[in-house]
């Protein structure tokens, strides 16, 4: 306590410094926090355009809140014991939902855009009964209702783009398509909500409880089933924002802009950072430095003039190294953690 | 308490008997429970104590028989139903949840709330306090269960069961693949209980020495029916080993007699 303050503090004393890191590597985000601050110093020392506003933008505003919005609703559902593949193909359905029901039917543009988001409530519900219901794994669930999807989005729009229609046009500055930052507003204000929500109720409790004893918790009275539902609908309301919000930020309505990517990248998120694939554990903050990783990787390859086709083999790289770094240090914790 | 008293019992079955099909797993089950007894059901593997723990605590009905609650007749419905009639069971290790803190799952599902956050302060709070009162010694209430030890995960399992006051406590195994000093917390926490005198207790065990230094009386259940009703002074371990010897002594002269 009586230490002078300062870096000579720190870098002087061994046991300090050892005793920060131990901190540091008891915490389950600590192997991907430090893998993305790294990433970032990375890029930004191989290049300065990495830091340059515009670049900026790109990785915080576009990228970034995309991964994170949909990761914050796999993280609940990974943690009890669930996943939700189809959510990719929700973000590219949602928004040609809406401009069917603006453009043909002639539905409000409020109006449009709150049954696209319902849209998502309709999904989540879908796959809720499938996997607590009828019994289905939700791996098989998803992956089916996320194929009808991707299927109706297809046939119906022909597979070709379609202009956002001029009644929620101007709604775009509210939904994340307003000036330079107002995505990534979007995309903090969420994560907050969700950490709290994960962190500090019910909810949340009740939501890992049900992925670390499923047996246990019903035993508990906990209701299972609602749970379960309910991180299914989160999640698939997530991926009808990103949706529109992708759609608000392109300009147009992409038949490519969802595919299986924002689903994987939104669940790689996630598992990297800290959040078990069956289940019990997993935290907000985690995914959000996971997010923050593949930011950095995708637009920090692209600034880096490497090609895009390799960039698939190197985020496979650090997808591993990150999940081993945790693997590593959860041992670490476990053995140090008394 | 000290005489066994049919009238004013908190808990009387009489005639149970259950079937699976063609299995018989309980014949013809008579017990009765006094307030604020210790009882011991013991028995071998498969002699049905599991089967009368799941008929007690509303998992499943019997085939026949009838059960009665201060003299009432009733019908348990489900678990839920049993335990809002003051039946609550502690399983193994069933209902802990190994990611949560131990306050956390002392206020499982009965949460304070704070709408819409929840009131850790507060659970931190009555979890040490009754902990303490019972005194089952827990350093550290916010680490996951998952570093306890199972003495002390049973423990917290039984005072959570006793947080909802229930009237008799259903107890499986508490000592299963626990040390003697493991055993020991567990032995001190019933024996407190039993001091209280507010909640009657059915140990199921298969340990017989450890259970008889708590329960007032045993019922050894053999074949599907109580076999033996003594007060724990009045028998020993070695009687009680001596009856399960002998009814497998019995079942093998006769195998070897029908296959000669």
């Amino acid at each position: 306590m009586g230490r002078p303050p300062g870096p000579r503090a720190v870098t002087g004393n061994g046991r300090s410094l050892g005793s920060v890191l131990g901190q540091l590597a008891r915490q389950r985000e600590a192997a991907v926090f430090v893998i993305a601050v790294a990433s970032f110093v990375g890029f930004w020392l191989a290049n300065s355009a990495f830091v340059s506003t515009t670049t900026l933008a790109v990785t915080f505003n576009n990228t970034l809140p995309a991964i994170i919005i949909i990761a914050l609703g796999e993280v609940l559902l990974l943690i009890c014991g669930e996943i939700d593949l189809s959510v990719g193909w929700v973000v590219g359905f949602a928004p040609f939902f809406m401009h069917y029901l603006a453009d043909y039917y002639h539905v409000p543009g409020p109006l449009a855009i709150l049954c696209a988001l319902l849209l998502g409530v309709v999904v989540g519900w879908v796959n809720g009964f499938l996997t607590v219901t009828v019994r289905l794994p939700s791996f098989i669930t998803t992956l089916g209702t996320g194929f009808i999807l991707q299927g109706t989005m297809l046939y119906t729009s022909h597979a070709e783009p379609a202009s956002v229609p001029t009644s929620v046009a101007h709604y775009g500055s509210w939904l994340g398509g307003g000036n330079k930052y107002s995505w990534l507003i979007w995309a903090v204000v969420l994560t907050a909500i969700f950490h709290i929500l994960l962190t500090r109720t019910r909810w949340g409790l009740h939501t890992v409880s049900v992925g670390g004893n499923l047996l246990g918790s019903q035993e508990a009275g906990i209701k299972v089933a609602r749970i379960k539902y309910g991180n299914f609908m989160f999640t698939s309301v997530l991926g009808a924002l990103v949706g529109l919000q992708t759609m608000y930020y392109i300009n147009s309505i992409d038949p490519n802009s969802g595919s299986y990517i924002p689903m994987f990248n939104a669940v790689t998120a996630a598992v990297i950072g800290g959040t078990a694939m069956l289940g019990g554990a997993g935290t907000i903050i985690g995914a959000l430095f996971g997010a923050i990783l593949l930011a950095n990787l995708s637009v920090g390859f692209s600034v880096e003039g490497i090609s895009a086709n390799l960039l698939y083999a190197i985020n496979g790289v650090f997808i591993l190294v990150a999940m081993v770094a945790n693997v590593q240090l959860t041992r670490l914790r476990e053995r140090g953690g008394r | 308490m000290t005489e066994p008293m049919h009238t004013g019992d908190v808990l009387r079955i009489e005639h149970i008997a259950k079937n699976y099909g063609a299995v018989t797993a309980l014949t013809d089950i008579n017990m009765h429970l006094g307030k604020g007894e210790v009882l011991g059901l013991i028995g071998d593997n498969g002699a049905g104590k599991s089967t009368l723990l799941k008929i007690l605590c509303g998992f499943q009905p019997p085939s026949s028989g009838q059960i009665y609650l201060d003299g009432e007749a009733v019908t348990l419905k489900s678990v839920d139903h049993a335990r809002s009639l003051g039946i609550d069971a502690v399983y193994q290790d069933l209902a802990m949840v190994n990611q949560l803190t131990v306050y956390q799952n002392m206020f499982l599902n009965r949460e304070k709330v704070r709408w819409p956050l929840l009131n850790n302060r507060a659970m931190r709070r009555e979890a040490r306090e009754h902990l303490d009162e019972m005194g089952v010694r827990i350093q550290d209430i916010n680490s996951p269960v998952a570093k306890l030890s199972g003495g002390q995960r049973q423990a917290i399992a039984v005072a959570r069961s006793v947080f909802s006051n229930p009237k008799i406590l259903l107890l499986d195994e508490p000592l299963a693949a626990m040390g003697v000093k493991e055993g020991a917390i567990i032995l001190d926490l019933i024996t407190q209980l039993k001091h209280e005198g507010k909640v009657s207790i059915i140990i199921i065990a298969h340990n017989y020495g450890q259970v008889l230094e708590v329960c007032d009386r045993v019922n050894l259940i053999q074949d599907g029916r109580i076999s033996l009703d003594k007060r724990s002074d009045e028998t020993s371990a070695e009687e009680l080993t001596e009856l399960v010897v002998a009814e497998y002594r019995k079942a093998l002269q006769e195998r070897q007699r029908a296959s000669a």
